[in-house]
């Protein structure tokens, strides 16, 4: 039966926990923000009801208190009122069940700042700018590293002693402060490249050949800026990988056998790509979240501006909904990695049968 | 002995531990020697370096050699302090599932992962943005240390789980001590070097997670940290202005204090591990 595979059992259990997690997930983003003081309502209010007299702002307030919400209404949409003629305020559970049905649905409200525009329409047009930006980086920095680092465990030598303290210091210059000083130095000092922003300021984003000119070109410095550290920390990884697998029983009994030594590295190779596999796909799933200070210092059009432009102005709307995205994109990668390992490893294999 | 020479005749822990250390002096002997003074204007913005302020001013005009101090300083107490709360609940966890296995190990297992998927810069920036007002330095700290526990408490426990089987563990079992007994006597003394590179990598990783913070503009509010000149450089145009004095310094320090951290860990991972010595 193709429902008792012992992979097919695996994944099911996996995608079972995975949902547990996305609603912990849902949950600690609702409840957070809600720690604070600041209302959503009041912000807007503070902006807007200059000049309105009460009735209007009463009716506006509650207009929003609605939008967001915050109060309970009746079978036709109105606004129902206390004996005193206040809203009535929805509990806070009822406001979880309200907030848990919306994200199912794909619903994140609406932005406070940018009101009346839907977070989701937000995040439709800066989502792309982040994928660009990190999804190529971190693949390819992902290969070069793990080439390099392969290379290193096993050459040792010159080779090694170049690159392993190069690698480290690049993997532990952080993000933030490579990117400054590109910014810096080839942006500013040297004006090779464009030093902030996506695109040249005339342009509006199209398929076009001078659009996409005008993007790859500012597209190198924050392309430089993730992928050397990406890098670095992955060459860093595969060559302790390489190192261990090099002092293992089964690579010295093969050697002892006489076989060839390219096949003993493909061996190796497969047994230490692994655990490198799983952090690509942690890297993949984490880009988003890794995004936010590189976008921050090229003030560059994607999420992590957004979210960056979010947290200035405490809209709590946009920064829940980046958060939320950043949460699922990291879910979603664990999960793929879950499954793929599945597939892959044969102890992985050997433990589900005999579960 | 044996160790500590062990240690000193790797090079690269030398190094690291060299550089740490002169922040460390730097960060407890400069306040003494120099005049520190983080709130008094010296005079005009961006003053390039000069031999009254040695590395110029700010965009405030304050002195950047007392606000690189003052923000080493921070940097330093919020590694320590985060590290430290993140390497004992992440050792706690660890160390009690590892033991004691069964179901409480499987909850402790599911816990952890549930929140080691989850992105911890994620919870920060949430946690930080809800509590705008007090957000102060140690709380900023305490909080790192909550979110970034998980990956200390899954290595500590996968390490306390294949000591659990061995004789030691079960002659002191059937002399009667208790859960606790065993965990901090039997288990853990063979722990402590592990537990010590836990530390040392949890100290730069809360290291990094304040600077990103601060960089975001969720830094806090009551002291200068390195990531905060670094955000406040970044908005108030150093860049563009060419004042490389009031972002390079900073950029320095965090990296040579985090820089340190590692080698300082990897090296010890050499002396630890009879396995990747020469």
């Amino acid at each position: 039966m193709l429902t008792n595979h012992p992979t097919i059992k695996h994944i099911a259990r996996r995608a079972g926990w995975y949902v547990v997690t996305f609603l912990v997930a849902v949950t600690i983003n609702f409840t957070l923000p809600r720690l604070g003081e600041a209302n959503p309502v009041d912000t807007i209010m503070s902006r807007v009801s200059a000049g309105l007299d009460a009735a209007s702002a009463q009716a506006k307030e509650e207009a929003y208190l609605k939008e967001f919400n915050l109060v309970e209404v009746d079978a036709v949409g109105r606004v129902k009122h206390d004996a005193r003629g206040r809203p009535v305020r929805t509990s806070l559970g009822q406001q979880f069940i309200n907030y848990l049905g919306m994200t199912l649905r794909g619903d994140l409200g609406s932005s406070i700042l940018q009101h009346p525009k839907r977070v989701s329409e937000i995040i439709k047009t800066a989502l792309p700018w982040t994928l660009a930006l990190q999804l190529p980086t971190i693949v390819f920095g992902w290969l070069i590293g793990n080439t390099l680092g392969a290379l290193a465990a096993y050459k040792r030598g010159v080779f090694d002693r170049v690159l392993y303290p190069l690698a480290l210091l690049t993997s532990a210059v952080p993000a933030f402060c490579f990117g400054m000083l590109l910014v810096y130095v080839l942006g500013i000092r040297l004006e090779w490249f464009p030093a902030v922003g996506g695109y040249d300021d005339g342009l509006t984003p199209e398929v076009s050949w001078a659009f996409f000119q005008s993007a790859s070109y500012y597209y190198v410095l924050p392309f430089l800026s993730v992928f050397l550290i990406v890098v670095g920390g992955q060459a860093i990884g595969m060559r302790s990988m390489c190192i261990y697998e090099l002092g293992t029983d089964y690579v010295k009994y093969a050697k002892l056998l006489g076989i060839k030594e390219s096949k003993i590295l493909l061996y190796m190779f497969r047994n230490a790509m692994l655990p490198q596999l799983t952090g690509l796909a942690l890297a993949l799933g984490t880009m988003v979240g890794g995004a936010l200070v590189t976008e921050m210092i090229f003030s560059y059009p994607g999420l992590g501006m957004a979210i960056l432009t979010a947290i200035q102005g405490s809209d709590y709307p946009l920064i829940t909904g980046c958060t939320l995205l950043v949460t699922v994109c990291v879910l979603v990668a664990n999960f793929s990695v879950d499954v793929l390992v599945g597939f892959l490893d044969p102890r992985v294999r050997a433990t589900q049968a005999h579960k | 002995m044996k160790l500590l020479k062990n240690l000193l005749a790797s090079p690269a822990f030398a190094l690291g531990m060299g550089l740490f250390v002169l922040t460390l002096l730097t960060s407890l002997l400069g306040p003494r020697l120099l005049h520190v003074d983080v709130n008094t204007r010296v005079g005009l913005a961006y003053l390039p370096p000069s031999s009254s302020h040695w590395l110029g001013t700010d965009h405030m005009g304050l002195d950047m050699v007392s606000l690189l101090i003052a923000g080493l300083r921070s940097s330093l107490y919020v590694g320590f302090l985060a590290g430290t709360v993140a390497t004992t609940v992440g050792t706690l966890i660890g160390l009690y599932g590892g033991y004691k296995g069964g179901l409480i190990d499987d909850v402790l297992t599911a816990a952890t992962n549930l929140f080691l998927v989850i992105p911890s810069l994620i919870v920060l920036i949430l946690l930080s943005a809800s509590i705008e007002n007090g957000r102060s330095l140690t709380l900023i700290a305490l909080i790192i240390g909550c979110t970034t526990w998980t990956w200390s408490a899954r290595a500590v426990r996968a390490q306390a789980a294949s000591l659990r089987n061995r004789d030691h563990v079960a002659l002191a079992r059937i002399n009667g001590y208790g859960t606790f007994g065993i965990v901090f006597l039997h288990i853990m003394p063979y722990l402590l070097s592990y537990i010590f590179m836990v530390f040392i990598l949890q100290m730069a990783t809360g290291i990094l997670a304040e600077a990103s913070l601060s960089m975001l503009g969720l830094g806090p509010y009551d002291s200068v940290s390195l990531g905060k000149i670094l955000n406040e450089a970044k908005t108030n145009e150093a860049l563009t202005d060419g004042a490389w004095w009031a972002f390079a310094p900073a950029m320095v320090l965090i990296t040579m204090i985090v820089f340190s951290l590692y080698i300082i860990n990897t090296s010890l991972e050499g002396v630890f591990n009879p396995r990747l010595r020469k």
